[in-house]
C-alpha cells in the first residue's frame, strides 16, 4: 500500500512534448496528449493519476519548468 | 474533474520564481532548460537574486537572460571568464557565474578559461558539454566524440583529420586555482538533483573565496544529434558518459 | 601650490588613473607602454583607493575584462600598443555595441604587423574609422605632451560615461616614453556602489525586486529593433560631433599656410612653424585634440583663408583624408610623413612646406 499519493499540474502552454518526464516517471503515470497546445506541441498529462507518488522526478527533469507537483500522506 | 491533491498546501515542487515565465526558445528536451531551471532554483534558495551577475555565452544559451531573472552581461565567444574575472574582482560581494558551451569554453575561449581557473577567480563556470555546436547548426565541437557525426565531420570525427576530443575538465582540475571541479548530467531526476547540489556548492565556494569552481554538465543536443529527446538521453548515457564519466574530479 | 612632477607620459597616465578614481585597470605588457601597468602595480592602488589592477593573459582577455567591469558601471581602462590594440578590436566593437563606457590607451608603434617598437601614428584609421566590425565610433583624444597624457585620463572617462561611448587616448611611443614636467590631477574618490546604481541605472549591479533584470548586450535579432539601436547610437555620435570637438591653434590668425598635425608630430611641427615665421613665412598650425570628433568645421573655415595645407603625420597619410573631406577641394592639401618609427626633424617639415608654396 502506498503511503503517499501525488498529482501533477502541467503548464500546457509551456510544455513542448519532449517526453523526458514520461521516461523519468517511475510509476508510469504520464503520457502525451492526443491534442496539441496553441504552439502545436502535444503535452504531458497524467494518464494514470492513481499511480502518482508525488516523487517530483518529472518536475526535476522537465527542461521547461512546466510541472507543479503535489503530494499528500495517506 | 479536479484532483483534490492539487491544492497549494500540498505543493512539493514548482519552478523557481527566479526563472521567468517566458517560454524558452530551446528545442524540446534540451538540457539547457533543465540547467537554467536549477541555476534559478539555487539562486533563489541562496537568496542571492539581487546579488547575482551572470555571464551569458554565445550559442543557444545566448538568451539565458530572458529566462533567469538576474542581471547579465552578454559575452563574446569564449570571453566569459575574462568578463567574470573583472566583474567579481570589482564586485566581490556578488555571485558571479559564467554559463558556457563546449565550443565557447574549450575551443575559442580555452585561453580565458584556463587562465581564469589558474588565477583562482572566485567565480563558477557552468560548462555545458553536448559535443556539438548547437546554434550554428550542428558543427564539430572540441568535445565531439571520435566517430560522432556532425555537419563538419559528416563521416564521423576522424582523429587523423580532426584530432582527439578535448577532455578539458580534468585539465582544469589540475590547476591550483580551482577548488571544485565536477562533472554531472541532467538526464535523470537523480542526476538533476546531483547537478543542483554541485552548482550550489560551486556558488557557495565562490562566495567564501575558495577559488574557481567548474561544473561540467554532460548534456544532450537532440536536434544536433538528430534524435528524439528521450533517445538522445539514452545515447548520451551510452556514449558521452563513457568518454566523459560523471563524478567529482576535485573538491578541496 | 601645485606639485610639479617629472614623469614619463606612460607613468603620468597610470598616476592620473589612480587619482581620477578609476576602479580597474586590465592590461597585457607590450612596448612602448608597459610602464603604465608597471607604475600601477608599483603604486598598489588597491591598498589606497581600492582600484583593481590585473595583468591579463592577453589583450583579448584585457579588453573583455574591461567589458566585464564596464558592464557593472565601474570606471575601467586598459592600455596597449598597436599590435595589442589590433587584438582588442573585437572587444572594442562589442563595447560599442553594448554602449559601454571605458578608456582605452593606445601608445602607438609602427606597423603593420609586429612592425617596430618606435613611435608611429599609423593607427589613425583604426582608431577613428572603427578597427572592428559594425558602425561605431570611439571618442579619440590625441595628447601632445605628458601633461595632456595625465589630463586626458579624466577627460576620457568623463566623455565616455557621458555618452556611453568608449574613449581612446591615442598617443605614441614618443609621448609615452618622454619625460616632462606635469601637474597631476587632484584626487577624486571612486564612485560608491550607490552612486553607480544612481548614475548607471542600466548597469548589471544585481537585480533588486523593483526593476527588470539589466542585460548588457550588443545582440538583437529583430532587425527593426536593431536598426533603432543603431540609429540611436548614430544620433549620439552627431551630438558628440556638434559639442565635443577640441583643437589647438598656433599662429593661425594671419596664416597663409596651415600645418595640421596631432600628437608628437604637432610638437615638431610647432618648431617648424617657428622657423618658418622667422623667415617671414606666415604659417600656422592647427592641432586636432579630438581626432574623432574631427575639427572639420574649423579646417573648412581655414580653407577659405589659407593658400594650402600640409598634414604632418608619422604615417603614410591617414588624417589627410579627413582634412581633405573638410577642405572639400578648396585649397591643395599635401602630406608629409615618415614611417618605420622615424620621427622627422623640423627642417624636413620646413622643406616640405616650402615645396608646396
Amino acid at each position: 500500500m502506498a503511503k503517499v499519493k501525488g498529482a501533477i499540474e502541467v503548464d500546457i502552454e509551456r510544455c513542448k512534448g519532449c517526453e523526458v518526464c514520461i521516461s523519468a516517471c517511475p510509476s508510469n503515470v504520464l503520457a502525451m496528449s492526443k491534442g496539441v497546445n496553441t504552439k502545436g506541441y502535444p503535452y504531458s498529462y497524467m494518464l494514470n493519476p492513481d499511480a502518482c507518488i508525488g516523487c517530483a522526478s518529472c518536475g526535476y527533469i522537465c527542461p521547461d519548468g512546466c510541472i507543479r507537483v503535489y503530494k499528500i500522506k495517506i | 474533474m479536479s484532483n483534490p491533491i492539487i491544492n497549494p498546501k500540498n505543493l512539493v515542487y514548482e519552478k523557481s520564481s527566479v526563472l521567468l515565465d517566458n517560454t524558452m526558445h530551446y528545442c524540446p528536451g534540451c538540457s539547457h532548460g533543465t540547467v537554467h531551471r536549477i541555476v534559478a532554483e539555487v539562486i533563489e534558495e541562496m537568496n542571492m537574486q539581487d546579488k547575482t551577475i551572470g555571464c551569458a555565452p554565445v550559442g543557444c544559451a545566448v538568451f539565458i537572460y530572458n529566462y533567469i531573472n538576474v542581471d547579465f552581461a552578454e559575452c563574446a565567444h569564449g570571453r566569459a571568464p575574462a568578463l567574470a574575472t573583472a566583474i567579481k574582482r570589482l564586485n566581490p560581494d556578488h555571485l558571479v557565474f559564467t554559463y558556457q558551451g563546449d565550443g565557447d569554453l574549450a575551443a575559442i575561449g580555452t585561453g580565458e578559461t584556463i587562465h581564469a581557473c589558474n588565477r583562482g577567480e572566485n567565480i563558477t563556470i557552468i560548462f555545458i558539454n553536448n559535443g556539438i555546436y548547437g546554434m550554428t547548426g550542428g558543427q564539430m565541437a572540441p568535445t565531439t566524440l571520435v566517430g560522432m557525426k556532425s555537419s563538419t565531420c559528416p563521416y564521423g570525427r576522424d582523429v587523423q583529420l580532426n584530432g582527439y576530443p578535448l577532455n578539458i575538465t580534468p585539465l582544469l582540475a589540475q590547476l591550483e586555482g580551482t577548488c571544485y571541479v565536477t562533472r554531472q548530467s541532467v538526464h535523470t531526476a537523480n542526476n538533476v538533483k546531483k547537478t543542483k547540489k554541485a552548482i550550489r556548492k560551486a556558488f557557495e565556494n565562490s562566495m567564501v573565496g575558495k577559488g574557481t569552481s567548474v561544473v561540467e554538465v554532460v548534456s544532450s543536443c537532440n536536434s544536433g544529434w538528430k534524435m528524439s529527446p528521450v533517445k538522445a538521453n539514452t545515447w548520451m548515457e551510452e556514449n558521452m558518459l563513457k568518454a566523459y564519466p560523471l563524478g567529482d574530479l576535485k573538491d578541496k | 601650490m601645485e606639485e610639479v612632477s617629472l614623469l614619463k607620459g606612460n607613468e603620468a597616465i597610470a598616476l592620473a588613473a589612480i587619482r581620477c578614481g578609476a576602479d580597474g585597470y586590465f592590461g597585457y605588457p607590450i612596448t612602448p607602454q608597459s610602464e603604465i601597468m608597471e607604475t600601477l602595480m608599483a603604486q598598489k592602488p588597491w591598498e589606497t583607493t581600492g582600484m583593481t589592477v590585473l595583468q591579463a593573459e592577453s589583450e583579448v582577455a584585457s579588453i573583455y575584462m574591461v567589458f566585464g567591469g564596464a558592464s557593472t558601471g565601474k570606471k575601467v581602462m586598459t592600455s596597449s600598443s598597436s599590435p595589442g590594440v589590433s587584438l582588442m578590436q573585437e572587444g572594442v566593437s562589442f563595447l560599442c555595441g553594448a554602449d559601454l563606457p571605458c578608456l582605452i590607451v593606445n601608445v602607438m608603434r609602427g606597423g603593420p604587423g609586429l612592425g617596430t617598437i618606435q613611435p608611429s601614428q599609423s593607427d589613425y584609421f583604426q582608431s577613428t574609422k572603427g578597427g572592428g566590425h559594425g558602425d561605431y565610433k570611439l571618442i579619440v583624444l590625441a595628447p601632445a605632451s605628458v601633461q595632456e597624457m595625465a589630463d586626458f585620463v579624466d577627460l576620457g572617462f568623463t566623455l565616455s560615461s557621458k555618452y556611453r561611448i568608449p574613449s581612446m587616448i591615442l598617443s605614441d611611443g614618443a609621448i609615452g616614453q618622454m619625460m616632462e614636467k606635469v601637474v597631476l590631477p587632484p584626487f577624486k574618490p571612486r564612485q560608491t556602489a550607490e552612486e553607480i546604481i544612481k548614475q548607471c541605472p542600466w548597469a548589471a549591479t544585481g537585480k533588486p525586486a523593483n526593476r527588470k533584470n539589466n542585460i548588457i548586450s550588443s545582440l538583437e535579432l529583430d532587425p527593426s529593433k536593431m536598426e533603432k539601436k543603431n540609429v540611436e547610437r548614430q544620433e549620439r555620435y552627431r551630438i558628440v560631433e556638434a559639442t565635443e570637438v577640441r583643437y589647438d591653434e598656433y599662429m593661425c590668425e594671419d596664416a597663409d599656410y596651415l600645418i595640421i598635425a596631432f600628437g608628437s608630430a604637432a610638437r615638431i611641427s610647432q618648431n617648424a612653424v617657428e622657423i618658418l615665421r622667422e623667415e617671414g613665412i606666415k604659417v600656422g598650425m592647427l592641432r586636432p585634440i579630438t581626432l574623432w570628433p574631427f575639427p572639420s568645421k574649423v579646417i573648412s573655415k581655414y580653407a577659405e583663408k589659407v593658400k594650402s595645407m600640409l598634414t604632418v603625420e608619422l604615417n603614410a597619410g591617414q588624417m589627410i583624408e579627413d582634412v581633405k573631406l573638410a577642405v572639400n577641394g578648396k585649397v591643395p592639401v599635401l602630406h608629409y610623413g615618415r614611417m618605420g618609427g622615424i620621427v622627422p626633424n623640423p627642417e624636413e617639415i620646413v622643406d616640405a612646406l616650402k615645396k608646396q608654396m
